[in-house]
């Protein structure tokens, strides 16, 4: 089977004529439409939505100044000053968002607070997916025994009270560390993205394109790595942001209550557990700043996730 | 065709590529077993192209997905028979050399054009990832080869078609995709299954001339799956008609379209609308596709049959050359003299059916 000449019609393949404006004159349609791949289309779907971008944006500066803090931060946050002025300064010139009880410097507290929260946010959202992404693709593609003994293992780690276990495994295993922290959440929080990945996995498997493949003659483990996941990624990465968001608030929740990073670092669960006794007294931006950084850092990446579900929907045209 | 009796386990002659013996494919579900497939054996020569025909739930897709082994074991069971390609049988294949043979001596063109392409790969990087995979040459030189294949298939400016993606395509332009696909590795035999059901009439021709010039050119043997007698009759040498997991009736496509031998083939061809004057009723074969879980004990077209007579209900009759005609093979009593009746007219008229008819067919319905 060399060629058929008989077969191929010849094609007009028209060079695209510029003009003197500059403008390309469309000749051939097809000429001048660029070919744009899933991910091509799915971020011009993303760059609509507003939101998303603003978020997008926000979240760009806080992982900018996670990178960067050393170089930002005006003062060493563990520095307490010579005499400490009891109930902190208000925000001023050289202190813009005051200092606490210690006379430490809340702006730098915040700059450092977005580093660990950024870094457990990121990392441990990394293990979960990774985890989750691993054994929802082999229970789903496998199914029979492997599926159902990795599907009871979910089901058990559902079962158990999760804020429970976060603290105590925080309190034992922990001490404190970042590191610690990464790895409780990222292992604790992979099961609801096993689960999605199994549910698409199991829909995909049975879809004609797979089906084709097999027909091809590819392993069954490239069917999964290379032809079913990026089909089955979409919500998996919105569950993501998703989880992202909510582990640097399980890192603040669990810091605040005692439980999370040690008191000589900065997260910004500790900078609010330390602001409690201060709002007794009115010093609101012991509270206000890193709390805002809070939420601002989730806010802006739940409406990532928001843009994102919108922009991977398989089912959205342009 | 040959006669498929050779003894088990010994293999065809070689100028047979592929030789179905008595093959049985059932599905274990909830409500009990569904024979979808009982009993096929049919045989394929190099080069040769062979139709399989039947209505919907006959069992002809079950019959090509077991010989590629595609089936989900459970729950489908291959419960016996054996499948000859090229001097092994298939079903003896460790999964690993099957792998071997699925798009490299066997290939397949699906039904779906609009979902048989992962959206997320460029046409080339699909039709390459074939030749890749067998032929162990670079991405680049499978890259190339797809391009060379969707040139052969008629895709104009095939340098840029191969860098996009499924949805800048359309159906039949995908279709003509998949054909690229399964002959990019020159496969010994391409099973088309429904390969123009899902296209516009328009494109449905264009592709069946493709696929039949394409396996002119290489060779390649040509197993299609179809229910449309007009694309049997246009496109292939041999036809093997199933109904309810058998093959009735098998020969030459003159032969089975123009001279039906089994009661439901003529039906078949009795139900094409462009015979009936228009404001008449459709003929249609009475009745409907016996129950999977109640098979008749005879006969499975008996209840539908006009014909049935004493034999019928109770004994199910073997595929065999009628007496007069050596040329086609029909599973009937009504060909089988020994089972007649004294004083009972042998055979029952056939139908005039008109030769050209089957270009014809534009529509199923009439208004």
């Amino acid at each position: 089977m060399a060629t058929t000449p008989k077969l191929t019609s010849p094609v007009p393949v028209v060079a695209p004529a510029v003009d003197a404006s500059g403008a390309i004159a469309v000749a051939d349609v097809e000429v001048a439409l660029e070919s744009l791949s899933q991910w091509q289309l799915a971020w011009r779907r993303f760059k609509r939505h507003k939101m998303a971008l603003m978020g997008l944006g926000i979240f760009g500066v806080m992982v900018g100044i996670a990178i960067l803090g050393p170089i930002l931060i005006p003062y060493n946050p563990l520095d307490i000053p010579g005499s400490p002025i009891p109930g902190g300064t208000g925000p001023a010139a050289n202190h813009f968002f005051g200092t606490d009880n210690n006379g430490r410097d809340v702006f730098t507290m915040v700059l450092n607070g977005a580093r660990i929260s950024v870094a457990i946010g990121f990392f441990s959202m990394s293990i979960a997916g990774l985890t989750g992404v691993i054994i929802g693709a082999v229970s789903g593609f496998a199914g029979g025994i492997v599926d159902n003994l990795l599907m009871r293992l979910v089901d058990v780690l559902f079962a158990i009270p999760f804020l429970f276990v976060i603290l105590v495994a925080a309190r034992f295993f922990g001490q404190g560390s970042v590191v610690a922290l990464i790895l409780i959440f990222g292992l604790l929080s992979w099961p609801l993205i096993a689960r999605l990945v199994r549910a698409s996995f199991l829909s995909l498997r049975e879809a004609d394109f797979v089906e084709a493949a097999r027909a091809v003659g590819v392993s069954n483990v490239r069917i999964t790595f290379r032809h079913i996941l990026p089909n089955a990624l979409g919500p998996v990465i919105v569950a993501m942001t998703l989880l992202m968001a909510s582990n640097i608030v399980l890192e603040a929740f669990v810091s605040y209550l005692g439980f999370g990073i040690s008191e000589d670092q900065t997260s910004w669960g500790n900078a609010l557990s330390n602001a409690q006794t201060a709002l007794i007294f009115g010093n609101w931006w012991w509270a206000f700043f890193p709390g805002m950084a809070i939420a601002l850092t989730v806010l802006s990446i739940n409406f990532i996730g928001d843009g994102l579900r919108d922009a991977l929907d398989p089912r959205a045209r342009l | 065709m040959t006669d498929p009796v050779l003894g088990p386990g010994v293999p065809p002659p070689p100028d047979v590529l592929l030789e179905v013996r008595d093959l049985r494919t059932y599905f274990h579900v909830m409500d009990g077993t569904v024979p979808a497939v009982d009993g096929v054996s049919f045989s394929i020569k190099r080069g040769e192209t062979m139709g399989l025909v039947g209505e919907s739930g006959c069992g002809k897709s079950v019959t090509s997905l077991s010989i590629m082994r595609l089936l989900d074991i459970p729950p489908a069971e291959i419960v016996s028979g054996e499948i000859w390609f090229d001097g092994r049988d298939l079903l003896r294949l460790p999964e690993s050399e099957m792998r071997e043979v699925r798009g490299n001596d066997i290939t397949m063109i699906f039904q779906e054009p609009m979902t048989s392409l992962n959206p997320v790969f460029t046409i080339g990087d699909q039709i390459g990832e074939a030749v890749v995979q067998h032929r162990h040459v670079s991405k680049k030189a499978g890259l190339d080869r797809a391009v060379e294949m969707l040139r052969l298939v008629g895709i104009p400016g095939p340098e840029r078609r191969a860098r996009q993606y499924p949805h800048e395509m359309s159906g039949g332009m995908r279709q003509r995709v998949m054909i690229a696909m399964a002959l990019a590795c020159d496969p010994k035999l391409v099973v088309a299954d429904e390969p123009t059901t899902a296209l516009d009439v328009t494109i449905q021709a264009q592709i069946l001339e493709l696929i039949k010039a394409l396996q002119q050119e290489s060779g390649a043997a040509l197993l299609l799956i179809t229910h449309d007698l007009a694309v049997v009759a246009e496109t292939v040498q041999q036809a093997a008609v199933m109904y309810a997991g058998k093959i009735v009736e098998t020969g030459s496509v003159e032969d089975v379209i123009l001279r039906p031998k089994h009661p439901y083939t003529e039906g078949l061809l009795r139900s094409i609308p462009s015979h009936v004057p228009k404001g008449q009723r459709l003929n249609v074969i009475k009745g409907t596709v016996p129950n999977p879980f109640r098979m008749p004990t005879g006969c499975r077209f008996e209840p539908r049959c006009p014909y049935a007579f004493e034999p019928c209900h109770d004994f199910e009759p073997p595929l065999a050359a009628p007496p007069a005609d050596h040329s086609q093979q029909v599973a009937c009593w009504l060909h089988v003299p020994e089972a007649q009746r004294p004083g009972r007219a042998a055979v029952a008229p056939a139908p005039p059916v008109p030769t050209e008819a089957f270009v014809q067919v534009e529509s199923v319905t009439r208004q």
